[in-house]
Parts: C-alpha cells; sequence; structure tokens
C-alpha cells in the first residue's frame, strides 16, 4: 500500500507486527542453517546451542498472537490491513513450526554425531541448502509484498520432495544392507523428513504472502513429488555398507 | 447456479473434485471451503436475485455543479445495499434521485434513468406521491411527527386510503409497530406523542411509518448515526428482518455496520460511483486504490 493511515499509530502498530514477523523468520533461518551444519560437520555442540535457542521463536510467536488480537479488536482492520494481519497471524505459526522441525534436526545431529557415519548423511547439505533458499526468499518476498516472488519459492518445494524421495530410497537400501545401521539411518531419514516438511511450511507462507498481496488464494496444483513413497525393490547386498 | 454479483463465483470451488487440488488448497490458510461458505453466505431469498432497480447514466446537477457523473447501478431485491464514501461524494445525491426527492430542490437538474421495475421513475407520467409510498424513506435524525405514536404510523395509510375503516388502520398500526419491535415497549401508550420516546424507539417508530405504506424499496440515510451502539443493534437487526419483504438501500458513514448489514456495498467518490460489488469482497479484496484507500482509513 502507497500511501499511510490517517492515524499513525496505527501504522507504527502494523510496522511492530511486521518486523516481529521478520525478526522470527531470521532466527528461524539462522536456527536451521545451523542445524544443518551441526548434522553435515558432526558437531554435538553446535547442535545442542540449536535446541536451546528455539524459545526466542516461540516467544516473538506468543507476541505476534498477541499483536494481532489487539489490532483485529481496537482497529477492525479491512482490505489490505486484514489481509496483513491475518497472514502475520499464520505466518507466525508457520515460523514456529519450522523452529521445531529445525530443533529436532539439532538434536538428532547429536544422536548422528555420536554413531557412525553413514554416506546418505551427504544428501542431507544439499537439501538442506535448497530448503535454506526457499525459506530466504519467502522472507524477502514478504519484505518486498512480492506475489511473484511468493509463488516463486512455492514452485520450487517440487525439487525438495524429490530429494527427500531419493534420499529415503538410499536410507532404505542401507538399512536392507545391515541392521547396524537401521539407527543411524532412522535418525537421517527423520531429518530428511523434517527438512521436508519444513520446505512444506514455507510453501504455507508463500502463499499466504500470495494472498496478502492478491486478496485472492494461490488456487493452482503445485507440482508435487510421490504422495506415498515406496521400498526400493532392491534386493539386500550383502557385505556393503 | 447462476448468481448475479458473483458472489458465489467468488468463493465457491467449481473445480474442487480432484483431491491433490483440494489438498493443495488445504494448505493455504485463507484457502476458500466452497460448500462452507455457500451455505452461510447464501440463504433461500438469494437463490434467484431480481434487479429491482438500475440506475443508468445517471448525472446530477446543482445550478452549474455537477454532484453525479454518469452512475450506472443495480440493485437487486430483497438485499441490503451500503453506499459509502466520503462527505461529498455523492451518495446521498444517488439516494435522492431514488424516490425523486430532489425535485423540491431549486435548479437540480437529473438526466439519465432510475428504473424501479423495469418503469422509469423520472418518465412524466409518474405519480410522485404514490412513487413515494413505494419507495419509503428513513432519515438521520429521528423525526416522528408531532402527533401520537398511533397517529404517526396511521397517517400514511390514512392518506394512501389503504384501510377501509379503523379496524383495518389498528391493524396496520399494530403490526407495523409489532414488526419493529416497538409493540411491546409501547402498546399501553399509544395516544403519547411519538417525540416522548427514547432516540432509538423514535428511529424505529419512523421505520414504522415507513412500511406502514407497504413500500417495496426503504431508503435509509444514516439511519443509526444519532443512536447508542443498543439501539443501533435493534435497528440493524430489524433491517435484517424487513429485507426478506423489501429491499433497503442505505447510507452510511459506518463501515462496520455497511459489512454487517449489507449483501452488497457501493463506493462514490467525488460524484462517481468507483465500485460496487458483494460486500464481503469490497470489504476484502476491493479492485480499486480508492475504495482500498477509504476503507482502511487511508488518504484515498
Amino acid at each position: 500500500m502507497s500511501s499511510e493511515h490517517i492515524v499513525r499509530s496505527y501504522d507504527e502498530e502494523l510496522n511492530h507486527l511486521n518486523e516481529a514477523i521478520l525478526k522470527m523468520g531470521g532466527l528461524c533461518e539462522a536456527q536451521f542453517a545451523a542445524a544443518i551444519e551441526a548434522v553435515a560437520n558432526r558437531d554435538p555442540e553446535m547442535a545442542a546451542g540449536i535446541a536451546k535457542d528455539d524459545v526466542k521463536i516461540d516467544e516473538i510467536e506468543m507476541e505476534v498472537d498477541r499483536m494481532t488480537v489487539r489490532l483485529l479488536a481496537l482497529r477492525q482492520p479491512m482490505a489490505t490491513d486484514l489481509r496483513e494481519i491475518i497472514a502475520a497471524l499464520k505466518i507466525s505459526s508457520a515460523i514456529e513450526r519450522i523452529g521445531d522441525y529445525a530443533a529436532n534436526v539439532a538434536k538428532r545431529a547429536i544422536v548422528l554425531a555420536e554413531s557412525r557415519a553413514m554416506r546418505p548423511a551427504n544428501g542431507i547439505p544439499r537439501m538442506g541448502r535448497l530448503v535454506q533458499r526457499m525459506i530466504k526468499d519467502v522472507l524477502d518476498a514478504y519484505v518486498q509484498k512480492d506475489a511473484e516472488a511468493a509463488k516463486a519459492v512455492w514452485l520450487r518445494d517440487a525439487e525438495v520432495d524429490d530429494l527427500y524421495s531419493s534420499l529415503f530410497r538410499e536410507v532404505l537400501t542401507y538399512m536392507m544392507e545391515d541392521p547396524r545401521n537401521i539407527t543411524p539411518c532412522t535418525h537421517l531419514l527423520f531429518i530428511a523428513k523434517n527438512i521436508e516438511r519444513i520446505g512444506d511450511h514455507t510453501t504455507n507462507i508463500a502463499e499466504m504472502i500470495y494472498f496478502m498481496v492478491t486478496g485472492r488464494p494461490l488456487m493452482e496444483t503445485r507440482p508435487k513429488g510421490e504422495e506415498v513413497l515406496t521400498a526400493p525393490t532392491v534386493a539386500p547386498r550383502d557385505g556393503q555398507g | 447456479m447462476s448468481y448475479v454479483d458473483g458472489h458465489i463465483a467468488a468463493t465457491a470451488t467449481p473445480e474442487a473434485a480432484p483431491a491433490d487440488a483440494a489438498l493443495a488448497r488445504g494448505r493455504a490458510g485463507v484457502s476458500v471451503r466452497g460448500p462452507i461458505v455457500k451455505e452461510t453466505a447464501k440463504s433461500a431469498r438469494d437463490e434467484a436475485p431480481k434487479i429491482k432497480m438500475t440506475a443508468s447514466a445517471l448525472d446530477v446537477f446543482y445550478g452549474e455543479k455537477q454532484a453525479l457523473v454518469g452512475v450506472d447501478l443495480e440493485v437487486i431485491e430483497h438485499q441490503i445495499t451500503a453506499l459509502i464514501g466520503p462527505s461529498g461524494c455523492g451518495k446521498s445525491t444517488f439516494l435522492s434521485c431514488l424516490n425523486r426527492r430532489n425535485d423540491t430542490i431549486e435548479g437540480c437538474t437529473v438526466r439519465g434513468r432510475v428504473m424501479v421495475d423495469g418503469h422509469n421513475i423520472y418518465d412524466p407520467s409518474v405519480d410522485v406521491v404514490e412513487l413515494r409510498r413505494r419507495i419509503g424513506m428513513v432519515f438521520q435524525k429521528p423525526n416522528p411527527f408531532p402527533k401520537s405514536i398511533y397517529d404517526n404510523v396511521a397517517y400514511g395509510p390514512r392518506i394512501h386510503g389503504l384501510a377501509a375503516n379503523k379496524g383495518e388502520l389498528d391493524e396496520i398500526v399494530h403490526s407495523c409497530l409489532k414488526r419493529t419491535g416497538l409493540l411491546s415497549e409501547v402498546h399501553d401508550r399509544l395516544d403519547e406523542p411519538g417525540t416522548s420516546l427514547s432516540g432509538g424507539q423514535q428511529q424505529r417508530l419512523c421505520i414504522a411509518r415507513a412500511i406502514a405504506v407497504s413500500p417495496d424499496v426503504i431508503l435509509m440515510d444514516e439511519p443509526c448515526s444519532a443512536l447508542d451502539p443498543i439501539a443501533t443493534a435493534r435497528v440493524e437487526e430489524l433491517m435484517e428482518e424487513l429485507r426478506g419483504q423489501y429491499t433497503i438501500i442505505i447510507v452510511t458513514h459506518n463501515m462496520q455496520q455497511a459489512a454487517r448489514v449489507s449483501q452488497r456495498t457501493a463506493f462514490f467518490h467525488l460524484g462517481t460511483l468507483v465500485e460496487c460489488g458483494p460486500t464481503e469482497d469490497i470489504f476484502t479484496s476491493p479492485n480499486d486504490e480508492r475504495t482500498q484507500g477509504y476503507i482502511t482509513g487511508r488518504f484515498g
């Protein structure tokens, strides 16, 4: 919206809301990046710090909740203002979920660092970087109020789904090869799944931005990977892995 | 479903069939759930909307000054249409065209057409008194006649000869007072002056007076701006009830009121109709920057 409200304090309150979302988003981005790094570098100390910091994100989310309720009750927002406030409420809860998943990745990184290194772990940083990029771009789209940029992020999630599918198969193969791989592989699988879920929440944010800017829901069918993954049909190969 | 004003088209999801498409939509926070929205937003009387009034290319001049510029607007029967816009935007002028109240204004010229049920009300053959019976009016300030409560309501039916005898007149007065929720409050003092009532009661008395002559359309010019929130809520509830039988057009500065009571909203600015659409759309995602600016409290 180009011009400002006649009542200036209304603009200030909306700005605070925006700032809170961005702060939350920035924290979340950093948490996730660190979690991926902790997995890649097998760094339990770094991972332990992440799980602790998740509390900050939760606090800001509660602050956003409080601000939106207040704005709705006291300002009776309309049109773009209403959409911005509703979007902020939903985006903050998506960011909070992303933070939770990042914290969970970090916890598993601690366990993984103690077990033997698995080759499929190499796929995690790649998938992580992709999703990290999506989070960054979706936050940029939020700042710029750019519906098309949001949609571009939304479309990129298919790539994450594909990476997840191939990682799933790879992990399963390793499990079949040697039962001792099952524990670390299960953690890897959960990490991959968490990253995939983060991608989904990021697309939700993209959808909210699109709605916030255009007033229309993003109705197109998003290209998706396989809905339910099945086990690879590879026979176990003894003596490998 | 042939729904003229596009409300259903805007909220329904006609291609909701493929499961994964529905799933994808379900991810959007505000994704539209067609069937649920449909049930609540559309009652039986909205099923086959009929155009009650149509203004076409309406220009109004007060002397040299043009107050309305080429307004085209359709009013749907049994709906409440809210006219909003900043002071001097032409919404009250537009309202006064609908029952030719501006006939009496010196130097006022009207060009264009206003059709009610397919007849141009500016046709020279139109009986203006009869027109104003069919198109009733409620003003900003409650203005009961300096007469008894009973006579306030009975006045219209008397001069229009709508009651054959005292019994019929009593029945009209009672039913109109009852519909406006006043009867239980005033039944034992119908002889007292209308002006002895509270502001909210007076406004409901004015509405009772308006419906006593069985109009088709009721025009309301800021009917609640002089009332407290409780009296306002009563009038709004009454409007909702009355729209089953009448067509209501309301001018209001209170946007929350427009949002609460109306099915369609028209935004006027500098004498032009900027946009008109389903109220829900106007207040969530208006098309025009000026509407956006006005309803969000920015400089338009």
